[in-house]
């Protein structure tokens, strides 16, 4: 009985291998949407941690020369053999690469941008074998030595022993620098003791990055999310197609006597079978589909498929597993409940078509229940939304509430527009277009989720790129950045840089407590750098003129938010209390800030003498580096050129963001399959509907055009009421979830052209994707319309 | 021996307006071998008895004892069972599996009950008139080709009891008679009882007896 | 056998992939000892840097004034990539320095990372000198100073001997397996030991013993071995128990043991002789119960942990810490378990 029944059910499939094609792909693309989206995610992810690696020299503390230049390793053993833990650095140019050479074995944890894991030749790399790290583009630029290949590693830079990188750079028993680990033994001797010749560089805050990276990675998450709902509505349109097409069949098998439950297991162990296979399809397309975007396809197998020295490619288990359970699960979660509707379907009913209609008709006004439900919830939450779990249930709510809601939206708009036409085959045409709303409306829900997710995420990526450009320029503002030893040292600073014609921005700061926050507090000079480069959310208009002279103070998102500060509120710095002039943007900082003014903070804190400061200058940095140290002896080991660092981030961050224009591609092609697909299937249903038209006189030619204008028609209406959604979606991501994660939000850009573009891209999809299904119903042999009234009754 | 005894039996539909009464209390009986016209205007309730007897749908009362059997009592897959191996119905629609050759279609009920015997099904196809068709697809043959594949269908796990519910109800005179022709000769040939559904006086009358159903009950 | 042949997995760097398992390796071009050997001091209490890995092994149990036990580790490990010494940082010798104190209740850790060549770690023999950055031991091995430091603790002691030289196995060839392992092995067991701990809670004078060990090899565990259990008691009547237990991955076990007289004699007991067997495990997982049978002695002891947690979250995280030990037998020692991560 089983080996009859699953042969019946099989030979469906042998009939209409089109519809097995349509099922299979669309399993696989779903499946495939979401290993890319996890593929280029943790590209994404790699490449910001290189970034931030890159940046990492800042994170700690270090020891440098006063002159700047370099020293004896000896000082390294000597602070070393008195307790000091410092990690030795020499940095240098090997044609054209940043070659950094570093001490694996003292760097501080984490620090070391290699993964020093796997086959790695340890002895090799430690012992002089010319062992260097480098990302594929950068490997390509180094002669002469063993490149081991690492995407982790930012482009143009190299990493290597520093036994190596000495030898490399010819400069034998010499370090730059050293890092401080920031958990140093109790009781160490002093530096003046063991090294005077050097100089303790404290970290830099203004580069840290880490915490708008985390707000990036969330962001991303989310996105792989969205797209898993797209994948969900693809395959339960495939599926419930699928089971829609066999129904007849079902109820003729169980007339003939298959019990129900053997029925519903064959039934299952089929859906089973197709997601495997599917599944590993769909597991092997993403990646190859992610690598062909992604601008570095070497570095991108390698970080999907897992470093491999010896240069073969290994698929890495865990991703199959992840890849086959989505297929898997998103199979049964969608063949669920069409095996639900089957099992609950009384056998007679099920071949009453009728019956059938009244049950689409009850499911549609109970969807839009569901809508409107869904909807409202979201509407609330988004007054009321203020941690992660609320946030991420008010994106679901309103994709969900959305997406339900879109058939009877576009009904309701299919059904004033029959409502004006005039014509006959306009008529025909809007009445039709309705009848098959049902066949295609899962297809068009993931067109719009589609949409929505491509809009909300490049609304999302482009606000994160202003916004971090912006505020890398009010951070790193100042051309250099000093640090000084001494009050005489700050002296000459301050008389060397006004006849040079430079502002020195002293950065002096006291930890304190607002509000029972705990924040610090700036003195700061009046200068325009402030006035030109920093960013208010709110602020009074005079906010600068009354924070200098010392009436007021300006203070950081994050203090205003946890703090409950607006402006005009009145802050107290221990003695004094002043009002609120602005709020600025502090992307990334854990903690609050005050601005005050210069005098009020020495007034309030005499204790804190200024040793960091910002410089700007107008000519070269570097001139002015060498006249200071001829003139006041404080060296370039003192200096950071901060314009440096800044185009390094930015360079460095620019490549993340080409990488997510790719997901929108992705996301729309497989849309656009959805409807393919989804016409495809409707289209041997179309027949019997079409032949009556056909018969009263419309060509097919003509039938054919409809059809594809159709398509355009409601992929057209299905991008109008994606756009708000994807604008929606994008708010909540920035100012919800953000907010709720991270305690700042996160500007909201808007870029028409963008939206413009991707609308096209949507037409062009639906296009696309309507153009077969209509060439081929313009050819269908006249013989096949007329069986119509052949086999009718 | 009796095959079939039906008593008292009831069935309500549930509709929009209210219960709706199909049969109210209608009783027969039907010996091995014997056929049975069943008449009675539309809407009478005769498909509906035929489901009831066929293990298609349960009644609400009364009792269906089929080959010593109450299957009233069964549960659905004791229904199945008896819908794979005691009783064949025959529909108006054919109902083929369209994605399986002729051949297999024959074959199908026959491999679902487990007493598939091919000579059987070659004799079937035979005496149908289906031989040359064997390796097509359902879509492929007339109405009346289809209605006999059908009928092959049902006959090929020899049943004990065939229903039919107007098998011809789809084709034009000629081929319907050709057609009811074949069924009523292959169905005595297995000695199987016959319970025919039809409007047409003429088909009644070559059946052994009649019974005419009115407003659910029998006349 | 001491701890320890970490080193050779040492490093952050290949650690996790080869763990304790990594010390069944056969690497080429090191010296691999031989039987009968013959020890030549003060050479020998230096480095051996053609030999694949080494240590200088202390342990020390401790009390305060008031009776309370501590327990304190220094350990200096040196791993070779390759047989020889060379100047600078192409030197294939790397040094990896735990230091640990445990109380009764916690257990303080520190570990130190360092490459040979440059001066940031060595040993030198004469006179003798072992360090890694600000840890060292130093002394003419009658007398020896030491210290370590961590982000939270640090040490100062003294040590003086009081006996002879102990060597393990045969004159110092001590077999690690059936297949005829084996490591050049010897101890000063005989340490009285003196200083004071600097914790969190503040300095604590204590006094106490201590047990030094030396060993080196170049393959010191047959393959399918890894991990083990390490045992040096200390008997109230002087005599003292250096025994181990290999584990093997077919479930089955090697033994070794070595029993001092309160003199310095020693009798070496082959694999069989020495039963060890875990009673109990903490909460991770690692055996801190134990019952220690050498029926030739007389022993039958059970021996439990002071504190359950003293494991070592070092690169190569292994267990160990003081113990004290009753039954046919009572005293204190100290017990390490490796292969359990
Ligand atoms: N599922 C159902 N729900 C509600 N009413 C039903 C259902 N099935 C049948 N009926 C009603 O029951 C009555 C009997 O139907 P049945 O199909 O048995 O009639 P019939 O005698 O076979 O008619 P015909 O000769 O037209 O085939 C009809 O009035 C029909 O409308
Ligand atoms: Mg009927």
């Amino acid at each position: 009985m089983t080996r009859a029944a699953f042969a019946a059910l099989l030979s469906h499939w042998v009939r209409n291998p089109v519809q097995l094609f349509t099922l299979l792909a669309g399993l696989a693309l779903a499946t495939g949407l979401w290993s890319g989206v996890q593929a280029i995610n943790a590209e994404a992810r790699a490449s910001y941690d290189a970034a931030a690696s890159a940046l990492d020299e800042g994170r700690y503390d270090r020891l440098v020369a006063r002159d700047g230049g370099a020293f004896g390793q000896d000082v390294f053993v000597a602070l070393r053999r008195a307790g000091w833990l410092v990690s030795p650095m020499l940095s240098g140019d090997l044609g054209g690469v940043r070659l950094i050479g570093i001490d694996a074995l003292t760097a501080p944890a984490g620090m070391g941008p290699v993964n020093l894991s796997g086959n790695l030749d340890l002895a090799g790399f430690l012992t002089g074998g010319d062992q260097v790290f480098a990302n594929g583009a950068t490997a390509s630029r180094l002669d002469g030595v063993t490149v081991l290949i690492t995407p982790d590693l930012a482009d143009d830079t190299a990493v290597a022993d520093i036994g190596t990188a000495q030898r490399l750079l010819d400069r034998a028993g010499r370090i730059d620098s050293l890092l401080v680990r920031p958990d140093q033994p109790r009781n160490l001797p002093p530096l003046a003791q063991i090294a005077p010749d050097l100089t303790l560089q404290p970290a830099q805050g203004g580069t840290d990055i880490a915490g708008l990276t985390d707000s990036f990675h969330l962001n991303l998450t989310a996105f792989g999310l969205l797209s898993f709902a797209v994948g969900i509505f693809i395959v339960h349109g495939a599926i419930g197609l699928a089971f829609e097409q066999r129904r007849g069949m079902v109820r003729t098998l169980r007339a003939l006597g298959l019990p129900l439950n053997r029925l519903i297991g064959l039934m299952l162990a089929e859906l089973l079978v197709f997601a495997l296979v599917a599944g590993v399809i769909g597991v092997a397309l993403g990646y190859v589909i992610a690598a062909l975007l992604l601008p570095d396809v070497a570095a991108t197998l390698r970080g999907l498929y897992g470093a491999d020295v010896s240069g073969t490619l290994q698929l890495r288990p865990s991703w199959w597993a992840s890849g086959l359970a989505i297929a898997l699960a998103g199979t049964l979660l969608a063949g669920g409940s069409a095996l639900w509707g089957i099992a609950r379907m009384p056998l007679l009913a099920a071949a009453q078509p009728r019956a059938l209609a009244m049950a689409a008709g009850r499911r549609a006004r109970w969807q839009m229940g569901a809508a409107l439900v869904l909807l409202a919830v979201a509407f609330v939450l988004g007054f009321n939304a203020d941690g992660l779990v609320t946030g991420f249930a008010l994106l679901g709510t309103l994709l969900i509430g959305a997406a339900l809601a879109l058939p009877p939206v576009l009904n309701g708009v299919l059904a004033f527009a029959s409502g004006q036409a005039r014509s006959v085959t306009a008529q025909w045409f809007w009445a039709d277009t309705r009848q098959q709303l049902p066949g295609l409306s899962l297809a068009l829900m993931a067109l719009m989720l589609a949409i929505a997710a491509n809009i909300g995420v490049s609304t999302m990526v482009s606000s994160f790129r202003l916004t971090f450009t912006g505020f890398l320029d009010q951070r790193l503002a100042s051309e250099l950045y000093i640090s000084t030893d001494s009050a005489e040292q700050t002296a000459a600073l301050v008389a060397f840089a006004e006849g040079a014609g430079a502002a020195v921005l002293p950065i002096q700061s006291a930890d304190v407590q607002i509000a029972g926050q705990p924040a610090e507090v700036f003195g700061t000079r009046d200068h325009a750098t402030y006035r030109d480069n920093w960013r208010f959310l709110q602020s009074t208009p005079d906010a600068w003129d009354a924070t200098f002279a010392g009436q007021a103070v300006v203070i950081n998102e994050q203090l205003a938010r946890r703090a409950g500060l607006a402006l005009g509120d009145p802050v107290e710095i221990g003695a004094l209390t002043l009002p609120v002039a602005g709020i600025y943007g502090d992307y990334g900082n854990p903690i609050g800030q005050v601005v005050l003014a210069l005098d009020a903070f020495a007034l309030q804190f005499p204790g804190v003498e200024p040793r960091q400061f910002g410089l700007r200058v107008a000519g070269d940095p570097a001139d002015f580096v060498t006249g200071l140290t001829e003139a006041t002896g404080i060296g370039a080991g003192q200096t950071i050129d901060q314009a440096g660092i800044k185009a390094l981030s930015l360079a460095i961050f620019e490549r993340t963001f080409t990488v997510t224009t790719a997901l929108n591609i992705l996301t729309l092609a497989v849309a656009g399959f959805a409807i393919l697909m989804s016409l495809l299937t409707l289209a041997a249903m179309r027949v019997p509907q079409l032949a009556p038209a056909w018969a009263m006189g419309m060509t097919r030619a003509a039938l054919g055009r409809l059809e594809l204008l159709r398509a355009v028609m409601l992929a057209v209406l299905t991008a109008a009421l994606a756009l708000p959604l994807g604008l929606a979606l994008a708010w909540v991501l920035l100012a919800v979830v953000n907010v709720a994660a991270f305690g700042w939000q996160l500007p909201m850009y808007l870029f028409p052209l963008d939206y413009a573009r991707l609308g096209g891209f949507a037409l062009l999809a639906a296009v696309l994707a309507a153009g077969w299904p209509a060439w081929r119903l313009a050819r269908t042999p006249p013989g096949d319309l007329l069986k119509v009234f052949a086999n009718e009754r | 021996m009796t095959l079939l005894i039906v008593e008292n039996l009831t069935k309500t539909y549930a509709t929009a307006d209210g219960p709706f009464p199909v049969l109210r209390g209608v009783s027969l009986t039907l010996e091995a071998g014997e056929s049975l016209a069943l008449t009675g205007e539309s809407g009478s309730g005769k498909s509906t008895l035929l489901h009831l007897i066929g293990g298609l749908d349960r009644a609400d009362a009364g009792r269906i004892m089929l080959d010593g059997q109450d299957i009233a009592s069964l549960d659905d897959a004791g229904r199945a069972a008896l819908r794979r191996g005691t009783v064949g119905v025959v529909f108006q629609q054919f109902n083929l599996i369209p994605s399986l050759k002729i051949a297999d279609n024959i074959a199908f009920q026959a491999r679902l009950a487990g007493r598939h015997d091919a000579a059987w099904c070659a004799t079937l196809a035979d005496r149908m008139g289906l031989t040359d068709h064997l390796r097509k697809y359902p879509e492929q043959l007339s109405g009346g080709q289809q209605q006999r594949v059908a009928i092959a269908r049902t006959l090929a796990p020899r049943p004990k009891l065939v229903l039919a519910d107007e098998p011809t109800g789809n084709l034009d005179e000629t081929t319907a008679a050709t057609v009811m022709e074949l069924m009523l000769e292959l169905v005595a040939e297995t000695g199987a009882g016959l319970l025919m559904v039809t409007h047409s006086q003429v088909l009644a009358a070559r059946l052994q007896r009649r019974l005419h159903l009115r407003a659910g009950q029998v006349a | 056998m001491n701890a320890k042949a970490l080193i050779l997995c040492l490093l952050p760097l290949s650690a996790s992939a080869q763990g304790f398992a990594g010390l069944g390796t056969e690497v080429d071009g090191f010296s691999t000892p031989a039987p009968d050997p013959v020890f030549d001091f003060p050479a020998d209490h230096g480095a051996h840097p053609d030999y694949r890995i080494e240590w200088w092994y202390l342990t020390a149990n401790l009390e305060d004034a008031n009776g309370t036990p501590y327990g304190l580790q220094w350990t200096l490990f040196r791993s070779a990539l390759a047989p020889y010494e060379a100047e600078g940082w192409d030197s294939p010798q790397l040094w990896m320095g735990h230091a640990a104190v445990t109380t009764e209740t916690d257990h303080f850790v520190a570990e130190r990372l360092a490459r040979g060549g440059i001066g940031q770690a060595g040993v030198v023999a004469d006179p003798f000198s072992a360090w890694i950055d600000d840890w060292a031991l130093d002394g003419d091995w009658r007398t020896l100073q030491m210290r370590a430091t961590g982000t939270d603790f640090s040490y100062d002691m003294a040590l003086t001997a009081t006996g002879p030289l102990v060597f393990h196995g045969e004159g110092g060839y001590s077999v690690k397996s059936a297949a005829g392992q084996a490591s050049y092995y010897y101890s000063q067991p005989f340490f009285d030991i003196s200083g004071t701990l600097h914790l969190p809670t503040g300095d604590v004078q204590v006094t106490g013993s201590a047990w030094l060990d030396r060993e080196w090899s170049s393959q010191p565990l047959a393959e399918n071995q890894t991990g083990w259990d390490w045992f040096s008691l200390s008997f109230d009547d002087g005599a003292k128990l250096m025994g181990f237990r290999l584990q093997q991955t077919d479930g089955m076990h090697y033994t070794s043991a070595t029993w001092i007289t309160a003199e310095g004699e020693t009798t070496p007991y082959a694999d069989g002789a020495l039963q060890v067997e875990p009673l109990m495990t903490n909460t991770a997982g690692v055996p801190v119960h134990w019952r220690l049978t050498l029926p030739a002695r007389g022993v039958d002891v059970t021996v439990q942990a002071v504190n359950d947690d003293a494991w070592m979250t070092t690169s190569v995280p292994y267990w160990e810490g003081p113990v004290t030990f009753a039954g046919s037998h009572q005293g204190r020692g100290y017990l390490e378990m490796t292969g359990y991560d």
